[in-house]
């Protein structure tokens, strides 16, 4: 791999993903969730809650927390780290927002990849 | 140079002797601390919590091991002591000796075990600590017959937690009721009534013969030749203090080891305390008298004069959810009279046993409130006379007007005991508040007041109370959610009158202290909003729960389950067929019928939702809602149609009641059945809204339930006609969308709003228009197939943003 250098890739536009929601990327090692809180910040997360791998996408945003769908987990979009009485971390991903496009690390990403 | 103290034994007296004495000098002695079991100090009143899985270890731990470690207490758990050599002044246990100058034994009671052939079989335990309890919890997970011999606390908080935790149990007991120890006759009854409504069968006068079985436990035999199945045996006949120790030591030991007020054995450099000692001919197995000889062990080892004195006890206990008290002598005697209270209906039994003019003992049941108060007069011997002919109902009832119970706390005076465990006195409540003390938690800390059982809380909140007056708000019902302070019902009133019609508008008027609510509140303010606003207020998806959010069900691994509706139950060939080819086509690894009366299947992927909506949509299929907080399904017979027993036309009022009420969302899910005639072929009376057709017409019932709880329903109203009991069905699930509290099923909102209530607001005809009235404008909105509108809307946010796992892949 090549020095590691940001490689910004445009995934899609900000109004893909609706305010509070969140969509999924899919990478060769699994789904990163893409979120977008209240304020439009953007945020990428694993997919894959800590307790029993729940699908993170499909929780519900608040704050910039979300909290996993199956036995309501809340983890922390900016640090990846569980919330609360829980404990464990998933893998954060480098996100930006410009012109109206999200914009994720490619580098990383497939750094992931390759991991 | 510090002395050396070795302590055996770390349970909860020789724990607060630590604490007691780490307090007063934490420099005094260098500590050793000798436990047979793997572990340090935890609270052992609470593994019947444990048991019962409402407590987890973690919650019971009193000294976790940075606690140790902060204090310099060497620990040697889960090491057994060989042997104590008093000349030498060291002990050894496996892993070495220690040597001490002062030596404290606290090795406490091993529980009784009736010396019977089988009592050495595998799945015969004990209970009495953390281990006993794990061993209950893992036998239970495999289901079966439990028998618990002895009929005292630990055998019924044990058969109450096997029975929660679904096993089918027996209580077998020697004497002829529950408790005898602590209870009369009466309270003895009304117990073994309270635990055979939970499950627990109780046989009193029972004595065990053997324990049967080949390799492994079977069955119990008893006297009489009865012979129980057991799967497992739960020996709790009683304890014994643990002398073994003392006793090889050749410490003096009667029944237990024997003390003098010091808390000093007849070594002079060995104390022991709790359940292993004996003072004065007397036993110790409630916590309040080894707090008090804790404290006295402390003062003793340095040098600091004080005495144990043995107090008048009384017995606070909650058995298994049911409040008992007992004080005093309540035998029966010359010249002695007894004054009884019972109310049957609810479960309440009061006597009290008075001799010359004063009250000697007291036996509550089912209410202790005034528990204090009664235990009291006891100690004080307070000449009752005056108010004899009121003395059964308590202090409010002395001096004419009842008081308020705040006033009677108000009045208790400043050695009144609060907390019975931990001995602490109003007094020493009170003057915690004075010193800044403001809340429980900082109450509990500070004086440990219903820091062990925790049954004196609400005493403790009332002290607080009636100390700090307006200043401290009595906590009567829950908030919402951490985000508000303000309870369920306070909000939708706030909603209502203040006419708030977005969520940001509720989360200003009500003060969130979160930018936009959790997952926890955001679903139910999105249902209160959409329920009394259905005009104005856009149902936010984002504020769901998934499985309303894609309208499908999440399943464990993130795949989902689709339902689509079947009206009443029926179904046609082509139906049948469109879902089976829609199961092939998007390989459906499972299809299951349900209890509603429709098919399920599970295990369709997030991204193919939207196509196989289409291809059931096509066939005339549409969401069978199976995910929500609303309408699910109307279960019916097959009625007039075919059946002979048939009095009316359930299938085809089924099919009306789920074409009108398809869509509508409610506080918590909602079924429907209608049954053809009171056989009750669909099931209707487990419902929470159920009809039965006779004759004459129809019964409508509500507040049914077959899940967690089993509830059968209770007959709101008879009506003549189809026309009037689908408007009365209307109506009431109106009702129930604009009173309950989200999350509460039908029988929860009957049972704090009353069946009397809801009756009345449907039979009044205008009532019950206008509730239809508001139904119907709602159902403009919601009446539609989501499926349909997501497939032309949205089904673009059903598949992943991008795919970079061939960009990846180059």
């Amino acid at each position: 791999m090549t020095a590691r250098m940001s490689n910004w890739i445009d995934i899609a536009a900000l109004e893909d993903i609706a305010p509070r929601g969140a969509r999924v990327v899919k990478t060769v090692l699994g789904c990163v969730a893409v979120f977008r809180t209240a304020t439009d910040e953007v945020f990428a997360i694993d997919n894959t809650c800590p307790h029993k791998k729940g699908p993170l996408a499909e929780g519900i945003v608040h704050g910039n927390s979300v909290t996993c769908p199956l036995h309501n987990w809340v983890i922390s979009l900016e640090t990846g780290l569980v919330q609360g009485p829980d404990e464990g971390s998933v893998a954060t991903f480098p996100t930006r927002v410009e012109g109206g496009r999200i914009l994720l690390d490619a580098t990383t990403l497939r750094a992931r990849a390759a991991a | 140079m510090k002395q050396k103290l070795v302590v055996i034994g770390a349970g909860m007296a020789s724990g607060r002797v630590l604490e007691h004495l780490l307090d007063a000098d934490p420099d005094a002695y260098e500590i050793t601390l000798f436990n047979a079991e793997a572990r340090g100090n935890y609270n052992r009143i609470m593994l019947s919590p444990v048991l019962s899985g409402e407590k987890t270890y973690a919650d019971i731990v009193t000294h976790g091991d940075d606690w140790y470690a902060a204090n310099g207490v060497t620990c040697r758990f889960g090491e057994h002591i060989t042997a104590i050599d008093r000349a030498a002044k060291t002990v050894t246990g496996q892993n070495g000796t220690v040597a001490y100058d002062k030596l404290l034994v606290a090795t406490g009671s091993a529980p009784f075990i009736i010396p019977v052939q089988g009592k050495d079989l595998p799945g015969v335990i004990t209970y009495r600590d953390l281990d006993d309890t794990n061993a209950m919890i893992e036998a239970a997970a495999k289901g079966g017959k439990a028998v618990v011999i002895g009929g005292g606390l630990l055998g019924l908080e044990a058969a109450a937690g096997l029975a929660e935790r679904g096993m089918d149990v027996t209580v077998l007991h020697l004497m002829g009721h529950l408790m005898e120890r602590q209870l009369d006759e009466s309270a003895g009854f009304l117990l073994r009534r309270d635990l055979q409504n939970k499950g627990v069968k109780v046989i009193c006068r029972a004595s065990t013969a053997a324990i049967l079985g080949e390799t492994r436990v079977e069955a119990v035999l008893l006297e009489d030749k009865t012979v129980l199945e057991a799967d497992l045996v739960v020996m709790a006949v009683g304890i014994r203090p643990e002398t073994r120790l003392a006793n090889d030591a050749g410490l003096t030991v009667a029944r237990g080891i024997e003390v003098n007020a010091q808390m000093q054995t007849s070594d002079p450099d060995i104390y022991a305390v709790g359940e292993c000692v004996e003072f004065n001919k007397c036993l110790f197995g409630l916590v309040a008298p080894l707090y008090d000889q804790a404290k006295v062990v402390a003062h003793s080892l340095l040098g600091q004069e004080d005495a144990f004195v043995v107090k008048e006890l009384a017995t606070k206990l909650k058995v298994t959810g049911c409040d008992l008290f007992s004080a005093g002598d309540f035998a029966e005697g010359e010249g002695r009279e007894d004054i009884v209270f019972r109310d049957p209906a609810r479960g309440v039994y009061r006597r009290l046993v008075i001799e010359d003019g004063a009250v000697i003992g007291a036996v509550m049941y089912g209410d202790t409130t005034d528990s204090n108060w009664f235990f009291g007069l006891i100690k004080d011997k307070t000449e009752i006379a005056e108010m004899r002919d009121t003395l059964i109902f308590g202090p409010a009832y002395q001096g004419g007007t009842p008081l308020d119970p705040l006033a009677a706390v108000a009045a208790l005076p400043r050695d009144a005991e609060i907390c019975g465990c931990n001995g602490i006195c109003k007094g020493q409540i009170v003057d915690a508040i004075a010193a800044g003390s403001t809340d429980l938690g900082a109450i509990r800390a500070v004086t440990k007041a219903s820091a062990s059982c925790g049954s004196c809380t609400g005493l403790v909140e009332q002290v607080l109370a009636v100390t700090m007056g307006d200043s401290f708000v009595l906590p009567t019902s829950q908030p919402m959610c951490k985000c508000t302070d303000m309870t369920h019902e306070d909000v939708r009133r706030m909603i209502k009158s203040q006419e708030l019609k977005s969520m940001p508008a509720v989360w200003q008027a009500c003060n969130w202290s979160t930018p936009d609510g959790c997952h926890s509140c955001r679903p139910a303010l999105n249902f209160y909003l959409l329920a009394d606003w259905p005009l104005d207020y856009a149902d936010d998806p984002q504020s769901r729960f998934i499985n309303e959010r894609k309208h499908a069900n999440i399943q464990k691994d993130g795949t989902f389950s689709v339902v689509p509706r079947m009206w009443g139950g029926i179904t046609t060939p082509a139906e049948l067929r469109a879902i089976a080819d829609a199961a092939e086509k998007y390989m459906v690894p499972t299809v299951k019928v349900t209890g509603g009366q429709r098919s399920d299947l599970l295990g369709v992927k997030g991204e193919d939702l939207p196509a196989i909506w289409a291809d059931l949509n096509a066939a005339g299929m549409v969401s069978g809602h199976a995910y929500s907080k609303g309408l699910r399904t109307v279960k019916t017979c097959v009625g007039t149609d075919h059946c002979r027993f048939g009095t009316q036309d359930s299938t085809g009022l089924g099919i009306k009641l789920e074409k009108t009420l398809w869509g509508s969302w409610t506080p918590h899910k909602l079924k429907l059945a209608v049954s053809g005639c009171p056989r009750n072929c669909a099931e209707a009376t487990c419902k929470d809204i159920g009809v039965v057709c006779v004759d004459s017409g129809y019964q409508i019932s509500i507040g049914g339930a077959a899940g967690m709880d089993v509830r059968e329903t209770e007959l709101l109203l008879q009506v003549a006609t189809e026309e009037e009991a689908i408007a009365v069905i209307k109506a009431v699930t109106q009702l129930y969308r604009e009173t309950a509290k989200y999350l509460d099923r039908i029988y929860k909102w009957m049972g704090k709003v009353g069946l009397d209530w809801i009756t009345e607001q449907v039979s009044d005809l205008e009532t019950r228009t206008a509730l239809v009235d508001r139904f119907e404008l709602s159902q403009s909105i919601y009446r539609t197939d989501p499926w349909a509108e997501h497939i032309a809307k949205k089904a673009e946010s059903y598949q992943p943003l991008a795919d970079l796992t061939l960009e990846a892949a180059e």
